[in-house]
Parts: C-alpha cells; structure tokens; sequence
C-alpha cells in the first residue's frame, strides 16, 4: 500500500514537467505584455527606457529557455515567486483564495453527495414511476440552470424573504464558524445542486444497471431483505463509476468557480485566476494551473485509493 | 390417481397449469404456457429444452424472481408443501427462498457479489433465516465448505469471488444453496460454463448431496448427456409447453413426442463411431409473442397430419410417461418410425498418402505476462499457452483439437491464421513456412485459409448487411470484376449454407444464431479457401441447430474438398466430425489419433478421464458407467506442474512423471500418445 503510494507520487513528477512545460511555452507564444499593461494601460505614457528597466527587473528581458530554467528551479525548492502585478509572493496571493475556494468546493461536494445518493437510488429503484420521473425532472432542471442564475435567485431570496445579504467582507471559519458557513453555505448550494444533478444521474443509471445483475438476483433468492440487498449488494457496486464523476466535479469546482464566485462577491481562486490572465501575470498564472493540475492528480488518486478500498479487485492486484 | 402413485410420499412441489407472460414493447411473449409437473423429496427432476423455450421462466416463477415489472404469472397455482406460493406476501416469500427453497444459476463467475468476501455470501442466509450468532455462522459455513470439496475453508472464506476458479465459485454457490438445509434446489444450467471434468465433479456432488440430505433437485439444462445421468425424471419443453414427462428411462429410450424422438437423435454422441449423418430438426422454433395455433412443433415435425391443427394435450400414455402429441398412440405402436440415419461416406475423400496440406512443427507461443510491481519492480512470467505441439493435416480430412479451456487449443487456431506470431516452431502450408512469411507474402495464403468463429452473434458487424459482409472480401482481394458480380456471389453463397438470396438485404439482428452462423460460413467461403479453422462454430447453439451446421460444415467439405482444423471442447461434437482427434492440456499434446481408434481405446489417463467425464444421453450406458470424476483443477498456466504437466491429477503418475517430460510416441500405427506409463 504504502509503496503503491509512493509510486504514485512519483508518477506525479513526470505529469507535473509536462504541464510546467505546456503551460510556460502557450503563455509566451500569447500575445500581450505584462509591462506595457501595467505602465501605458491607462493610456499613460511612459518612456521606452522605463518599459525596458521594468522588464530587465521582472526577469522578462531574459531568453526564454533562461526564463524557464530559473521558474523551474523555483518551483523545485517550492520558491513560487512574485506577482509581477502586485509584487506580493504568490504563494500569499494564493493561499487566501485558495483556503475559501477550497471550503466552497469541499462543502458543495458535501451537499452533492447527500442530495445525489439517495435520490439517485431512490430514482433507479422506482424507475418508470412518477417518484422517477420527478427526481429526473429535478436532476435534468439543475444541468439546466446554471449556478450564477440560480445564485442570484438564491441572494434575491434571502434579501426578500429575510431581509438578509450575505456579508461582503470573508470572514475564515476559524474566526467565527457560525458567519462563516453562514456565507459560504449559499454559493456552496448553488454549485452543489448542479453538481448533484450530475453526480445523481450517474448514481441513478449504475443502479439500474448494477440491480440486472446475476449476483442481486442471488442475493434474492437466497432470501436477503430488499433493503439489505440494495444497501449491501447493490450500493458498493454501483458507487464506483458515481466516485470517479464526484473526483472529476471536485477538482473543477477549483478554479472554475468563476461567476458564481462574482455573484456571491466571493474573492476566491477563479477570480483571481481570471485577473491573472487580463493582466498577463506570468508567474501568478503558471502557479494556479500548477496548483490546479495537482488538485486533480490527487483527487484522482483519491479516487483511486476508494476504488481499491470499495473493490477488492483491484485492492489484491488482478485483473 | 393410479394405485402406484398413491404409494408415492406427497409432492413437495407441484406446479399445476403454470402461465407466464412477458410484455415487452412488441407485445405479449407467453413464455410459459400451461406447465404441470410434481417433484417428491429426493427426486432429480431435469427439465430439458432449447434456448427460449420457457424452462428457465417458468422455475424462475416458482422461487417468483420474475424481471419486474415485465414478467407475471396470469394462471395457474404453485404448491410448495401444501401452500400456494403465488398467495404470499412479498415478506412470506422472502421467508422462504434461501430457506426452504434454493435456487443455483448458470453463470458462477457472476453470481457472487465481486465485493463480498465469499464466507458473508455463505453466512448472509444463516443470519437472516436460522438467526445464527457469528460463531455458529462461522462454524456452519466451515461445514459446508467442506461438504462442497473446498479445502482450507477457515481461510478462503476471507477471500473474494475473484480469487475463485470457475469450478471452486460454483461450489460456493451450492454451498450458499445448501446453507439453510432447503428442501428443494432449484438448480439452473449449474454446469454450462465449466470444463467437461468439472462438470462432472459438480454433479456428481449435487446428486450426492441430494440423495443424502433427500433434497428435492430441479436440473434446468440443455445437455441431454447430464440428463440421462442423473436425472429421475425428466420434462422436455418446447416452445413454451411441456411436451413430454416421464422417467428418464421412457424418455430416453421410448420417446413418445416427435420433438423428444428428433433431439435425442440429433445430438452427436461419444460412443457413435464417425460415419453416421446426424438427423436434425429442420427449421427454427415458433416466435412465442404470436405462436402458431394447434401443435407448437407441427411446421418442423416429419409426422405431421390434418389433426396437428388442433392443441394437443399432455396425456398418460403409460403409466406416469406423458405426452403432448396427438400420433403418440401410433409412435408408441411403432406405426409411425422415423427413417433410418443416413451414412456418409467416410474416410474415402482423405488422401492419407498426399502431402500434408498442413504441417505443423514444434509450435510454442509464449505470452509474456507483466505483473506491475512498484515503479521500477515489474516482474514478467511466461504463460506456455502452446508448448511443442506438432501434427499434420492431409488434405480433405478433419482434425478435431479437444480440450478444456486454457489448454491452447484457439491459440493454435489463432497461429494457423498467424493472428499471432509463434515464439518458435514451423506451421507449413502446402509446404511453405507461414510462419516465416511477411504480412505482404501473406496476402495469397490467407484466401486460402479461412475461419469460422464461435460467437455467431459478436463476430458480424451490426451495422453492415449481410450482403456487404459477405462481399467485403470479394471486393478486397479483387476476385469479382465489380459489384454486381458480387452480389451475384453473394446470392450463390447464401444459398449454398442453405439460406435464401433475399436475406442479402437483412442485418445480423434480424436472423437467429444458426443463420447468423451460417453467414459466417458464407463469408469464409466466399474467398474458395482450401483450409478452413473453425474454432468451436456450434458451441453457441442449441442442439437442434448445432445437427444442422456441423451437417451442413461436412456438406460442404464433401462438395469443396475442404479440409477442417476443428477446434471444440465438446467430446461428442469432435467425434462426430473428425477423422483424427489430438487431446492437448496446458499447452502440450497428449495423444494423438484417428478418432475412432481415440474413443474407442483410449490410452493416455487424461483422455480416459475426459471421456468418463463426459456424459453420454442414454441412461442405460451411463449405469454401466462407474462415475469416476478426475480431481482437482488445472494447474495455471503461469506455472505449469513440472515433467508431464498432467501429474498432479494423474492416477497413474508417480515419482519419474515429476521429472520426465514425455515426447509423443507412435504407441500404435498413427496414435501417439504422450505418456511414459503407456
């Protein structure tokens, strides 16, 4: 196990270069310019001498091999490096963002699994019924909607309901638990619902499918309560493909959580993601979507451990 | 009732005048159609038939596991020890299954749960109906894992269905069957998909079982050889009805129902010699979602009159031997006979004295097997899929290639065709090394070799017509001048597999298994090959269509001069059709003979053994027969037994055989056997 952990790991490195090295190159053949967005952006006009120093002292100056060996090297010795916007280590930069995105993320999965599992079994055990038909509608509506929308209607119903608005400033679940989920919990709904619907289907259809089986109808005849037979036989089988859906939804929400992060006024990862990119901040771009490419390699290897744990097929090492 | 029956216990189980509907989308299938039968403590009862003829259903209706919502029972009455299971409770039934009635499927390699541990598959009834404590659930499944032939049971209760063989998942399931003392088993194709030795262990086990314990047992099955074995009595359906019953001796030896007489005599048998042209049912059975009025089987009987137009029912012609046929009054009188079987003429067509159209010398195929260790701890072993395997094939004979499965018998097939390159050895055909050839020179040798596939129902493409199958090769290699040429070739060969030109149009799914068959015949010959591998054609299909295609294969290379590497494991089957047989295990070649001179007198112990193991459908040679199942399985692959790698359940090996590996020795003129006891 513990060496089957470590081989992973290991595997990570390789993964890692290939992303540094595509991510690197693409943003240097874009084009666009970090010093001359942040000296002549407001139509300011600076000397060309000036526009020269700031990008010998941003390191830009550099040949492009140079430029990487040296974000290399710091990435190594886990040096992330400057903003070349704001001059603020990135690390710091990113590690606020990255606390309350992560929370939103966790806390919608959270929320996904508990509406998703059983409405998606309930759905699969009563299939071609109207309880069926109705979780589907429901299922179907949150794929539909999308969550920036139905966030508005979430703070719109809050302010007409309860004359209540989300606070603007973020307040770290540290600090104070109960105003902190109380912000959180509601752009967390907003996402979780769509990634329930997701996560639901997928739960619904491998049911259905996994209940066909040679082995359900054992469990039956041998006389094994219905209950038991879905909770026990059917269940662990059929959560499995539902796992891999969950780990893949998770691992978007880090970064792709964009407008709903804009309605609820959040200041998370997305949206400094987002002004990275306006603004050409090399060094603050390459390290989000280093950070994100690890997010999924671990959630993946996440999903891969459960597998183990939930099959033993694969636990023991056969085909 | 007749004073004899009254002397009889009570039926355990009696299923009077049974329906079964399925609504699908086309309609109402009446899968189940008035099916009456009693079955008394200790009895065996087989329930013979073909694929869709209602025997699965309608068992699957006793222990009411019909597919919901689709399948209901609209008619009829289960008694089960005085009680009509159709009156209960969905609770009052779960009460029972696993208790009092058990039920033991077809497929044991997905029958268990895959994420269990097998002891809480074996335990799950325990708890649930006899509320046993974990202790006397642990003790009680050591018991049966022992009473199933399962040895260190303590710790393979731990294990999961995957670290199972096929044979060892399917005594598990007896085991789990077994659990609760059931006075009824319900057993549904127990053996099918096992090897021909672990088929007979597990029936032997069952009947033993079932004599010890008196347990009632229902054997759902289409192998008339298990049958006659160890069935008491026997009902033999077809197209929904039951359309004979009686004890296995009047069915087996006075079959008083045409279809009954028509499948005894269609299936090839062991102790047959080759020669004897297989009689078939011609046709295919009735769709059940609008079946022809009157007799069921009338369109495919050669007895049919004016009165088969009306339903026949199921009447005692002798005491408790039933029949559904209106003639049975004159088949029992022995007025009406069926012709006698036609010979075919054997063994003049093979020029023993030509050169060997194949040739074939020292093949081995190793395959690399690679074990993912941590990243840089990858071990490889080797799987001896075919290991010094050597025989010749003269032009217009047969050679039949039988064994259990992984003992390389469609490797060797798939090496004849070089779909896979051979590790070392020489395959020459028409004296030239194929082997050795570049897939460029390969090109002329592959028309004139040519194969026909097992899965009639995976190995055509759905999306293409059967026409364009056909002539997808006529086009490719050029030898029709154009399109309508080929659809003019098309036409020819579908008549000649005995199909109709106007099903050039018609997809795969549009046809049943037998045609589907037949059109992969279709399309071998469309290249007028000389060579054709046919690697297991008739182990898909019911017995009635398996007569006609292996009649059809012998036809054909009659007419063609073909000559057949006939690769199957069904004994019978290979004996039917081959002139000379080779017996392989892991890999090697055991013996080597002409067929009759093989079955007849056998010598090397492992084809002695899979022909005691084989069960032959008449019940009065299988009494004579002493039941002597081989024990044990075959070792892997990945680490084959040492010296002869038949010695671990050889009866005759002893210290020499573990060193000694034997060469094949020409023992008598043209039998080789492989074996340094012989």
């Amino acid at each position: 196990m513990l060496g089957y952990l470590a081989n992973r790991t290991l595997l990570m490195i390789p993964t890692l270069v290939g992303v540094a090295i595509l991510i690197f190159f693409m943003l240097r053949v874009v084009p666009g310019d970090i010093v001359e967005v942040k000296l002549r952006g407001d139509g300011g006009s600076v000397t060309q001498e000036t526009i020269e120093k700031e990008r010998a002292r941003l390191g830009l100056d550099q040949p492009m091999i140079v430029q990487f060996g040296q974000w290399m090297t710091g990435l190594a010795t886990l040096n992330l490096g400057n903003s070349m916007w704001t001059d603020r280590p990135v690390v710091e930069e990113i590690s606020l963002r990255l606390e309350l995105t992560l929370q939103v993320a966790l806390m919608a999965t959270v929320i996904a699994i508990l509406i998703a599992i059983p409405l998606g079994t309930l759905s699969a055990l009563f299939k071609d019924t109207w309880i069926d038909y109705t979780i589907r509608i429901v299922t179907i509506a949150g794929l539909a909607v999308p969550s920036f929308w139905l966030g508005m209607i979430i703070i719109l119903g809050l302010l007409y309901l309860f004359n209540w608005l989300p606070p603007i400033t973020y307040t770290p679940f540290y600090v104070d638990p109960v105003a902190n989920i109380s912000q959180l919990i509601w752009p967390a709904l907003a996402v979780g619902y769509r990634y329930s619907a997701v996560v639901a289907r997928m739960v619904r259809s491998s049911i259905v499918e996994v209940m066909k089986e040679d082995y359900i109808r054992t469990a039956r005849a041998k006389g094994v309560y219905e209950k038991l037979v879905v909770s026990r036989h059917a269940m662990r089988n059929a959560m499995l493909p539902a796992i891999t859906v969950i780990g893949l939804e998770f691992a978007f929400l880090i970064g792709g959580l964009v407008v709903t992060e804009q309605v609820f006024n959040l200041n998370g990862l997305g949206r400094l993601f987002v002004q990275a990119i306006s603004r050409n901040d090399f060094t603050l771009i390459q390290s989000i979507v280093m950070l994100i490419a690890v997010v999924f390699i671990v959630t993946n290897l996440v999903v891969d451990l459960l597998y183990a744990w939930l099959d033993p097929r694969i636990r023991y090492g056969s085909k | 009732m007749t004073p004899q029956t009254a002397t009889l216990p009570p039926p355990l189980l009696s299923v009077e005048d049974l329906h079964v509907h399925f609504v699908t989308s086309r309609g109402v299938v009446r899968a189940v159609e008035g099916v009456s039968y009693e079955i008394r403590p200790g009895e065996v009862l087989a329930i013979v038939g073909e694929s869709g003829c209602g025997k699965s259903v309608s068992s699957l209706a006793v222990m009411r596991l019909l597919a919901k919502p689709a399948g209901r029972v609209v008619h009829g009455r289960i008694m089960f020890e005085g009680v009509n299971l159709l009156d209960l409770s969905d609770e009052e039934m779960r009460e029972r299954r696993g208790r009092d009635i058990s039920m033991i499927f077809q497929e044991p390699m997905t029958s268990l749960n895959p994420v269990l541990p097998i002891g809480l598959q074996i335990k799950e009834p325990l708890f649930i109906h006899l509320k046993m404590t974990e202790e006397q659930a642990q003790a009680r499944a050591v018991e049966l894992l022992k009473m199933v032939g399962i040895t260190d049971p303590e710790r393979r209760l731990d294990q999961y269905p995957h670290q199972f063989s096929g044979g060892m998942r399917q005594r598990v399931m007896i085991a789990i069957g077994l659990a609760c003392n059931p006075k009824l088993i319900i057993a549904d194709e127990p053996t099918t998909a096992l090897d021909v030795t672990i088929q007979a262990q597990i029936l032997e086990l069952m009947k033993e079982l079932s004599r010890k314990l008196n347990i009632a047992l229902i054997v759902i099955t289409h192998n008339l050889g298990v049958v006659a074995r160890y069935a008491d009595r026997v009902n033999v359906m077809y197209a929904a009805r039951v359309v004979e019953q009686g004890t296995a001796d009047q069915v087996f030896l006075a079959p008083r129902h045409p279809y009954a007489m028509g499948l005894m005599r269609s299936v090839p048998r062991l102790d047959q010699p080759r020669g004897l042209k297989l009689e078939t049912i011609e046709g295919l059975p009735p769709n059940l979602l609008d079946p022809p009025k009157g007799c069921r089987f009338a369109a495919r009987c050669a007895f049919k009159a004016d009165i088969c137009a009306q339903d026949p029912p199921l009447v005692e012609i002798e005491a408790g031997h039933f029949s559904a046929c209106l003639r049975a009054p004159e088949l029992a009188a022995g007025t009406l006979a069926p012709a006698p079987q036609a010979r075919v003429d054997a063994g003049a067509r093979v020029a023993k004295d030509a050169p060997p159209l194949l040739d074939v010398q020292g093949l081995k195929k190793f395959f690399t097997v690679t074990r993912k260790g941590g990243l840089f701890s990858n071990t490889t072993s080797q799987v001896r899929a075919v290991n010094d395997v050597s025989f010749k094939i003269a032009p217009g004979e047969t050679l039949g290639l039988v064994g259990e499965s992984g003992c390389g018998k469609t490797t060797i097939g798939r090496l004849v065709l070089r779909l896979e390159n051979p590790t070392e050895g020489a395959i020459k055909f028409k004296g030239e090394d194929i082997a050795a050839k570049s897939l460029n020179e390969l090109r002329d040798i592959r028309r004139k070799i040519q194969v026909i596939f097992q899965d009639p129902y995976s190995s055509l493409n759905p999306r293409m017509t059967i026409g364009q199958i056909i002539a997808e090769p006529l086009m490719v290699y050029k030898i029709v001048p154009n399109a309508k040429a080929a659809a003019e070739r098309v036409a020819e060969l579908l008549v000649q597999v005995g199909l109709f030109a106007y099903m050039a149009e018609r997809y795969p799914h549009e046809m049943s298994g037998g045609q589907r068959q037949r059109v992969g015949i279709a399309r071998a010959l469309a290249m007028e090959p000389e060579f054709i591998v046919c690697d297991e054609p008739v182990s898909a299909l019911d017995v009635s269509i398996q007569g006609q295609i292996i009649n059809l294969l012998e036809n054909l290379q009659h007419k063609l001069n073909l000559t057949y590497l006939f690769i199957a494991h069904d004994l019978a089957v290979v004996r039917h059709i081959s002139d000379r047989v080779v017996v392989m295990y892991l890999g090697r070649l055991m013996e080597m003979a002409d067929g009759d001179a093989l079955y007849a007198e056998p010598l090397h112990p492992y084809t002695k053994a899979l022909l005691d193991a084989a069960p032959v459908p008449d019940p009065s040679v299988e009494r004579a027969r002493a039941p002597r199942a081989l024990k044990g399985e075959t070792p892997s692959p990945l680490n084959p037994p040492s010296g002869c790698v038949f010695h671990t359940r050889c009866p005759l090996a002893d210290g020499d055989c573990k060193n000694i590996v034997p060469e094949p020795r020409e023992v008598k003129p043209g039998h080789f056997v492989a074996c340094i006891k012989v």
